[in-house]
């Protein structure tokens, strides 16, 4: 059976569908692979989904989301005519365009491709036939199947998704641009694996989109890995547009070589319920990452981002800083750890979570945490939350801003901080506009903010711009 | 008459602080109010603002004839009523141009005109930034983030200049300055004095009013004004202190 129709997600389930199409999984594994594959497996047959009696997961229950039925799909399904264009409209915003539907790598017939200058960027799937040395060298490295009972599974059954490979001392002309898009008639349960390899003292800014577009409810276990090597640079963007039936737990695992350096920004402006899991490992010398986040939640939404920052290697920087506007019955979590080994002297680490309450039924659980082996390091961390200044209210008011406009300014002005660390401008200003939007209560799902789309009612014709992508 | 207080009783969370004010103000009026710490001064500014923390409890303040009660803060200040801070507010993120912008065309769509184009409102900016001798872009940067106290309170004048209030409340805003920063501030003001306009300059020092010479000196003791006189008033009250006013209401 290739498809799995609309029952509730258990680990009873997913065991009998592993089982069953272990053949068609392993199909194009090479050995290496297909032991991973196998490895993990066993693995989440050990732990599991998580539950609330797991610290890292007391403050957010799957239960509710995995109990909805879901299709689980093991082709790409044709039902849509792909053959058009994801388009972006963000004005002059020049990227190469990556799309992915439903967790599968879309493209016309040119499902990999290989620039003049030896980047490589396209389905996972492909990759693994086309370039299975680079893909042992990298993959599976950096996600962790034996502690994280979801990345278990991804790996178990991962399938498709996107690879993009910039080789030693290259830098990429202009953004890559991941787009991920959910539509389907069914619920839908999908499992995206995404590995990003930028070479020693290479550079690439990758934009990654998750948006829904239509208000079907839909569980995606996303895990990325993203190598960053000796001298390398990556600016690395992850947008969240998703309806409010929508679970996403996204596991993004950061290797950072000698002086590595990363930018990571996490856009949160919708989603039923987020999970974002942040992993970092300096595994060389001073290495630097910022990692900013802005989430904007209202209803019953629910965000929870868990960075894990490991430094394990001397004179390395780390700061992270998440900020969050919360309104109605709005959840939110931060749990931020930083780990200073025994030998990462010099080590700059600093967290810091802010929040805004809207209401009194808005809620924040916040825990920045160190855990320190030396006593050679600059650590700080710091959490506030609170509501919007009555004293700065009051002084805009005085000068004759409206009620609502002082607020909105405010709320932006507090947003802006992490919308303007956006190094790329194009998308800095649409940013700047969605999270205007979003203040607003504006900004639908459906929002033009990466693709082209007209409500989600209608039916959506998904497009790829070939030109775009054969650069 | 710009302004009419009668027998205002103010105060915040049951505690009365202002009781029974009395005070008129003119069109081309400029008026002082002084007085020793924590009389009211700046309650009465606050609560002719708008400020929701403080409940009047009796008595009301007409402004251009009409009722303040039922009047938000922002409509108050749209209908020509500015607040010079004692203590200006940082708003980080929030820069002063697009600040300003906000209000002033918040101010103009209020009387129904419609908002100042791009250039227009940059040239009126330069304008009142020469008026109070602001020469760096300040207006670029975030409101009153990071400013000293001389340049929160050129910045408070400078935001009157571009508001063109009918009546401006300055609450101490010469404390904290230096000679220098209090002359900017005095020639602000006086430059932007009008037959048409009127100032409420409250200060605990008469040194202020050297350079912004009163129509009228008022103390304000224990929430009520119990001395009114010309700008002599003032001087007398430097010499002598407030010793006097206490024991002349004790007696």
């Amino acid at each position: 059976m290739q498809t799995e129709h609309n029952e509730i997600i258990s680990k009873a389930r997913l065991i009998g569908l592993f089982e069953k199409n272990r053949k068609l999984l392993v199909r194009n594994d090479t050995k290496f692979l297909a032991v991973k594959r196998d490895k993990a497996f066993a693995s989440f047959v050990e732990l599991g989904f998580p539950d609330t009696s797991l610290e890292a997961w007391s403050l957010t229950d799957l239960e509710e989301c995995l109990a909805r039925g879901y299709d689980y799909h093991l082709h790409p399904m044709k039902e849509m005519d792909i053959q058009k264009v994801f388009r972006c409209n963000i004005p002059h915003l020049d990227t190469a365009v990556i799309g992915q539907l439903n967790g599968w790598y879309v493209s016309k017939d040119v499902p990999l491709m290989k620039l003049g200058n030896g980047i490589i960027m396209g389905s996972l799937a492909e990759a693994r036939k086309t370039y299975p040395q680079l893909i042992e060298k990298y993959y599976g490295t950096m996600a962790d199947d034996m502690a994280e009972g979801l990345t278990a599974l991804n790996t178990a059954f991962a399938q498709d998704g996107v690879f993009i490979y910039v080789p030693d001392h290259v830098k990429s002309p202009r953004p890559v641009q991941l787009i991920n898009v959910i539509h389907h008639g069914e619920n839908l349960f999908l499992q995206p694996r995404n590995l990003i390899v930028v070479g020693a003292n290479a550079k690439l800014s990758l934009v990654h989109c998750d948006d829904s577009y239509n208000h079907q409810a839909s569980f995606s276990n996303i895990v990325t890995e993203v190598h960053v090597g000796a001298h390398g640079v990556l600016d690395h963007y992850k947008l969240q547009n998703l309806n409010n039936e929508s679970t996403l737990v996204s596991s993004v695992y950061f290797r950072l070589e000698e002086a590595a350096n990363l930018e990571s920004h996490y856009i949160s402006l919708n989603g039923g319920m987020l999970r974002n899991n942040i992993r970092l490992l300096f595994n060389g010398p001073h290495g630097n990452a910022n990692i900013y986040g802005i989430y904007l939640m209202d209803g019953r939404q629910h965000v929870d981002n868990q960075v894990f920052v490991d430094h394990a290697h001397p004179g390395c920087t780390s700061h992270e800083m998440f900020k969050g506007i919360l309104d109605e019955h709005a959840h939110a979590i931060f749990n931020g750890h930083v780990l200073v080994r025994r030998d990462a002297v010099k080590t700059d680490a600093r967290q810091t979570n802010k929040n805004i309450l809207l209401t009194d039924t808005a809620r924040v659980n916040s825990k920045p945490f160190l855990e320190i082996y030396n006593d050679d390091v600059k650590c700080s961390h710091g959490s506030t939350t609170g509501q919007l200044d009555t004293e700065s209210m009051f002084y805009m008011r005085q000068r004759g801003i409206g009620e609502d406009t002082a607020r909105m300014l405010l709320m932006f002005a507090f947003a802006d901080e992490i919308v303007s660390k956006i190094a790329i401008p194009q998308l800095r200003q649409r940013i700047e506009d969605m999270v205007k939007k979003r203040l607003q209560g504006e900004l639908q799902i459906c929002e033009q903010c990466v693709l082209h789309c007209s409500s989600p009612e209608h039916p959506v014709e998904f497009q790829i711009d070939m030109s775009k992508i054969l650069a | 008459m710009l302004l009419q207080i009668k027998n205002l009783h103010a105060g915040i969370n049951g505690k009365e602080i202002l009781r029974g004010v009395n005070l008129e103000v003119n069109k081309g009026e400029v008026h002082a109010i002084m007085g020793p710490n924590g009389t009211g001064k700046s309650t009465l500014a606050s609560v002719i603002a708008g400020r929701e923390v403080f409940d009047v409890t009796a008595g009301e303040i007409l402004y251009k004839g009409k009722n303040l009660e039922a009047l938000s803060i922002e409509d108050r200040a749209r209908e020509g009523i500015f607040l010079g801070f004692q203590y200006p507010v940082e708003i980080p993120g929030v820069s002063i141009t697009n600040f300003l912008r906000t209000a002033v065309n918040e101010i103009r769509k209020f009387k129904g005109l419609d908002p100042l184009p791009g250039g227009d409102f940059l040239r009126l900016m330069e304008e009142k930034k020469r008026l109070v001798e602001i020469t760096s872009n300040l207006t670029n940067r975030s409101v009153n983030e990071g400013f000293s106290g001389g340049e929160k309170k050129k910045n408070e004048i400078f935001q009157m200049a571009m508001l063109e209030p009918m009546l401006a409340i300055l609450d101490e805003t010469d404390s904290g300055l230096d000679i220098d920063a209090l002359r900017i501030v005095a020639n602000g003001v006086n430059k932007l004095r009008r037959p048409d306009n009127a100032f409420v300059v409250i200060t605990h020092y008469q040194r202020l009013l050297d350079y912004i010479v009163p129509d009228f000196v008022h103390v304000l003791f224990e929430g009520k004004i119990v001395k009114s006189g010309g700008k002599e008033l003032a001087i007398e009250l430097e010499e002598k202190g407030y010793d006097w006013i206490k024991k002349e209401q004790e007696a």
